[in-house]
């Protein structure tokens, strides 16, 4: 009984990451807005910093493998295998969250040393939808590292964590 | 059925001793490159501009806590520098101590927090010195390393250190879980595991 719990638990788990995860990805693809100041129109797509693109890259490859994950049977060999795939892919969450969340930074507050403006007066709802990918992609990581944590419990013999 | 616990002695064995080399190599890069970014430095005077016939100069400093993902990288490089010291030092004067099931768990807990930490930390610092590489000219922004090259190319190795540090990390984290699913791996041949009923 305890035991379908907690692989229920576990599948509830990575079915919320695996939500997280295509959240982001898809908030952070239809982040579009076209501005005009002055003379020049400029429009900003996600395509524009690299880290953006990389950070959907990362969110997509995490989606697939958590779709893959949610159809493995219980009796697999291949959970052992999943461990050290769930801690390589909390490594590309994490990565890339920080990298989008460093450019983002700059975006919103500017860098007063290096004379970089902000962008985000100009482009409001874009900036919006960034924060909104970005917060998914937080979501997605707390997650993942609590799957992670999941993954090891269910490999390692349960009996070495009771303390007697 | 009683609950055994698993007690090992931490001996050094031949992988013990690889593992320790492991964490000292990580030790050393993760040091080295908070260190460099963090004495990163350079001061420069620019002419910009002229009044008549002199020309008027101001001095530009680049230095590395203007960025804050700059600095998430110093202090992320430390706490792993410093996690990897403590581990070292467990190895090495923790020759009596026994490996409990919990302790071995939390070491190979503790490996896996660092290394999502340091590779978060090595990512964001490694894509803020690409927009400062290359510029952005979506959103206007001037690249810096034309201007300031030496504050560019220390940046850049203590990047290529953390890189190396994130994946020797990686090695030492999966060596700890490989570990924690066979407990006999690290022990010598004269080390038994004892089980205590």
């Amino acid at each position: 009984m305890v035991k379908l719990t907690k692989r229920i638990g576990g599948l509830v788990l990575r079915l919320a990451a695996f939500g997280a995860a295509l959240a982001a990805l898809i908030v952070m693809v239809t982040s579009r807005e076209r501005a005009s100041f002055f003379a020049v129109s400029l429009e900003a797509k996600y395509t524009d910093m690299a880290a953006f693109k990389y950070f959907v890259i990362a969110n997509a490859v995490v989606s697939v493998y958590s779709f893959l994950v949610l159809f493995l049977p219980k009796e697999s060999l291949l959970w052992k295998f999943v461990v050290v795939l769930d801690l390589v892919m909390t490594m590309l969450l994490t990565s890339s969250l920080s990298a989008a969340l460093a450019v983002a930074q700059v975006g919103k507050k500017g860098n007063a040393n290096a004379g970089w403006l902000p962008i985000c007066g100009q482009v409001p709802k874009f900036c919006d939808q960034i924060t909104g990918a970005l917060i998914a992609g937080f979501v997605a990581l707390v997650l993942y590292v609590l799957l992670l944590l999941y993954s090891l419990h269910s490999v390692v013999d349960p009996f070495l964590l009771q303390k007697s | 059925m009683a609950v055994s616990k698993l007690a090992l002695p931490a001996t050094s064995g031949k992988s013990c001793k690889i593992l320790l080399g492991l964490r000292l190599l990580a030790l050393s890069a993760t040091l080295s490159a908070a260190i460099v970014m963090g004495l990163n430095k350079e001061t420069k005077t620019f002419v910009v501009g002229k009044v008549g016939n002199t020309p008027i100069q101001a001095t530009f400093t680049a230095k590395f806590d203007h960025t804050p993902a700059f600095v998430f990288f110093v202090v992320a490089n430390a706490m792993v520098s410093f996690h990897n010291l403590l581990m070292i030092a467990l190895q090495i004067f923790g020759g009596k101590m026994e490996f409990t099931g919990f302790r071995l768990l939390s070491v190979a807990i503790l490996d896996m927090l660092n290394v999502t930490l340091i590779s978060a930390a090595a990512n964001a610092a490694a894509f803020m010195a690409e927009v400062g590489k290359n510029g952005n000219k979506h959103a206007r922004w001037d690249k810096i390393c034309d201007r300031f090259a030496t504050y560019c190319d220390h940046g850049a190795g203590a990047l290529i250190a953390a890189f190396a540090g994130v994946i020797l990390m990686l090695i030492i984290s999966a060596a700890s879980i490989s570990r924690l699913v066979q407990p006999n791996k690290c022990c010598s041949t004269t080390a038994s595991p004892s089980v205590v009923p």
